[in-house]
């Protein structure tokens, strides 16, 4: 008889105003007892919707059944059969549009907490120390580009088929935008060090400082011997709205300002980076990356940070959780706003930020009402730094060293469902391919890559 | 990790390194820089090469000890290992169909026009350097550069070496006493290189200046180092570091540079604290 409580089983976390002054975790992760408590909601349906709402396919019901008779070591298994980051998704994903948007239990309350279950098991794991054995070589060698979650995912599949893998990651620290862009409160970055140091002990290499493109482009990897390469280099181009005052002092990209904060570590006391630690933030853009945004401000000692969104509430591209966490936590939300200039001083500091109200329209090409302004209604809201949070796009850069390798107009590199792009032996996966996306996904891009590269190097 | 291989002072604020990093020393071009880091918490910081071995696998950088972070590059020694050098990023300069070029430099900005100086005497260019420093003990790199010169003119802000003056003087005076450039490369202070470019403007002679702002990753990521260049906004790490002189904002790029000066103040003060007391690592 499974337990009929309706909503889910509460995750311990800090209060909100405890935790909107440090960089420590928000959610604390369920006990032994909630995890039991939680996976006896399941009903175990015949035709498993969930399962059909995660792009990795993890066997969810299977899991779950493992958790509820306490075996969290079987647990792990079934998920890490589809998932190699776990620890990672089970706190980052989007349930409630993949797996739990599906869970029956959601008609008449809340769904299953999946999400929830994902991470205690892998928690659960990842206390206990795990020997890795080494995989048997085969005698081949790829290079993967890029140690974000795509890269990562694919580096380890090929390990474990014997491949000897090296990742080349641009900046001095593996992980990518785990590392540079999501925050410590909401990923750990020890969670993220554990499993690079997994990969490691699989076999793989990480040679950090190295900017394919600029130090070696693609065609020297080939060159050297690496039989494939998988290009996993994401989004790192940041947007600007080009509107006036785009330069003054205080105006940040997000990808500076966490890049600052979290690659660099200037949320500590005494570090050798310096970030601004502004008074009144104005934070433009409604994804993950301005929620995240938002709270670091917010953490570095804001009076106020405001959410400036030029759709409504609905439209709000980040997760559920993540905008319930930033409200309790204190940042303001601005919604159908829309900046249209910022204004400095005689120094050219950040001043105030000039915005526009919307009203929502006709729905545009992505389905979603098109904001449009209200005429007259500018007002000006004061502000001494600005975060501009609009989305990211792909780096130029392996695109301009690399002949041959097609592109979409956006930036993006061509590749099919496996991966191949319109060059031989490169692959490319993750948000280089897809823009901007999630981590599972770029995950998911990175394991079909490894099989196709696998295929590939076996029929050469 | 990078070992330092060679190390001289050139003046009381200015040291020249040079770094095994071979994988650097294969494709560095005069124009191009390297991002590093001294330690494990270091900042990231942007230092434009100045000489580069690729038989040897080495790279040379000077720089000024200005800051926490060049203060603490400033204190390791032969045989001590840079943490993270990463490069060569940005675009070399452009040095294709040139033949007569002005180089101006300025200060430790000298440093970088050398070796454009140096490359572009290699293609066989007639280079006239218009060097500028604020007095006699702070001039770097006159063998060198007299070496690769046609002409060398030396400035002093103060009269005590070359000829008293400014590098905007030299440099007029020899367009007006009718010599002819196809190009002026300008490399210094951002100042300098605002009125070297003023100067131009006037003249109608094509200016390439090498701009050097904040930067954190130096792959085109953060967006720290964006300029407005023609009226576009350009990032300095993946779009220069070389820009056209008469379309760069030079007002705003000098209050972009000036963000960070408390911080960089303190954090001055406290590695000197440090170094005193013989507790840096």
């Amino acid at each position: 008889m499974p337990n009929m409580q309706v909503k889910k089983t509460a995750m311990p976390t800090q209060s909100a105003e405890e935790r909107a002054r440090n960089f420590d975790e928000v959610t604390l992760g369920y006990t032994e007892t909630d995890a039991i408590n939680e996976a006896t909601r399941c009903l175990h349906c015949k035709n498993r919707p969930c399962v059909s709402g995660c792009p990795v396919a993890i066997d969810i019901p299977d899991f779950i059944a493992e958790v509820a008779v306490g075996n969290f070591d079987g647990a792990y298994d079934v998920i890490s059969k589809a998932s190699s980051l776990p620890a990672v998704c089970g706190r980052v994903c989007p349930q409630e549009t993949q797996c739990e948007a599906k869970c029956v239990r959601g008609i008449k309350g809340e769904p299953v907490g999946i999400g929830r279950l994902e991470r205690f098991v892998a928690d659960r794991h990842n206390e206990k120390k795990h020997e890795i054995k080494k995989p048997v070589p085969n005698g081949h060698s790829v290079a993967v580009v890029g140690s974000g979650p795509s890269g990562l995912t694919c580096a380890g599949e090929l390990a474990r088929m014997g491949y000897a893998v090296t990742v080349f990651e641009a900046l001095h620290t593996a992980g990518g935008v785990l590392v540079y862009g999501i925050p410590e409160f909401r990923l750990p970055k020890s969670i993220v060090s554990l499993e690079i140091e997994n990969l490691r002990a699989l076999g793989v290499k990480i040679e950090t400082n190295m900017v394919i493109g600029r130090v070696l482009t693609v065609d020297d990897l080939l060159a050297d011997g690496f039989e494939c390469v998988f290009i996993g280099t994401g989004v790192g181009l940041p947007k600007f709205m080009n509107i006036p005052g785009e330069s003054c002092n205080g105006v940040f990209s997000a990808n500076e300002f966490l890049t600052r904060v979290n690659l660099m570590g200037a949320y500590r006391d005494g570090a050798d980076t310096p970030v601004m630690h502004a008074k009144h933030v104005a934070v433009v853009g409604g994804g993950n990356v301005a929620m995240d945004a938002a709270r670091c401000a917010l953490r570095l000692g804001a009076d106020d940070v405001t959410i400036v969104y030029r759709r409504g509430e609905e439209e709000l591209p980040a997760r559920r959780e993540e905008v319930e966490h930033a409200k309790e936590e204190g940042v303001a939300f601005r919604l159908l706003t829309n900046p249209v200039e910022i204004i400095g001083d005689e120094k050219r500091a950040v001043r105030a930020i000039r915005c526009v109200k919307m009203e929502l329209g006709e729905p545009d090409a992505s389905g979603r009402r098109r904001p449009v302004e209200v005429k007259g209604s500018e007002f000006e809201l004061p502000v001494d730094c600005v975060i501009m949070a609009l989305g990211t796009s792909p780096n130029p850069l392996i695109k301009s060293t690399t002949d041959g390798l097609d592109t979409e107009r956006w930036g993006g590199i061509v590749a099919d469902e496996n991966g191949a792009t319109s060059r031989p032996a490169v692959y490319a996966g993750g948000d280089a391919v897809t823009g901007a996306a999630t981590v599972i996904l770029a995950m998911g891009a990175g394991k079909s890559a490894a099989r196709a590269i696998d295929e590939y190097i076996r029929n050469k | 990790m990078y070992k330092i291989v060679r190390k001289r002072t050139l003046n009381p604020t200015v040291v020249e390194m040079c770094v095994d990093a071979p994988r650097v020393a294969r494709r560095a071009e005069p124009g191009q820089f390297v991002i590093l880091r001294t330690d494990a918490h270091g900042e990231r910081i942007p230092l434009t090469v100045a000489d580069y071995d690729r038989e040897a696998g080495t790279v040379t950088i000077i720089f000024q000890l200005v800051g926490a972070t060049t203060m603490k590059l400033g204190a390791m020694e032969v045989g001590d290992e840079i943490h993270d050098f990463v490069g060569p990023l940005g675009r070399p300069t452009e040095t294709a169909g040139l033949s007569r070029v002005a180089v101006v430099g300025g200060g430790v900005g000298c440093a970088i026009a050398y070796p454009v100086a140096k490359k572009l005497h290699g293609l066989g260019v007639t280079v006239h350097s218009v060097v500028g420093f604020r007095t006699r003990d702070l001039v770097i790199l006159e063998d060198e550069f007299r070496s690769v010169s046609d002409v060398y003119k030396l400035m002093s802000d103060d009269g005590s070496v070359g000829e008293h003056g400014l590098v905007t003087d030299a440099l007029r005076a020899l367009i007006e006493s009718g010599e002819r450039y196809d190009e002026v490369i300008a490399i210094g202070p951002l100042p300098m290189m605002k009125f070297v470019s003023l100067l131009t403007k006037e003249y109608g002679i094509k200016t390439v200046v090498s701009m050097n702002p904040i930067m954190i990753d130096g792959t085109g990521m953060c967006g720290c180092c964006r300029l407005t260049v023609g009226g576009k906004m350009k990032f300095a790490c993946v779009d220069g570091p070389d820009f056209d002189g008469h379309e760069v904002d030079f007002d705003e790029a000098m209050a972009r540079a000036a963000m960070y000066r408390p911080f960089e103040a303190e954090a001055r003060e406290h590695v000197c604290n440090l170094l005193k007391t013989g507790g840096a690592e």
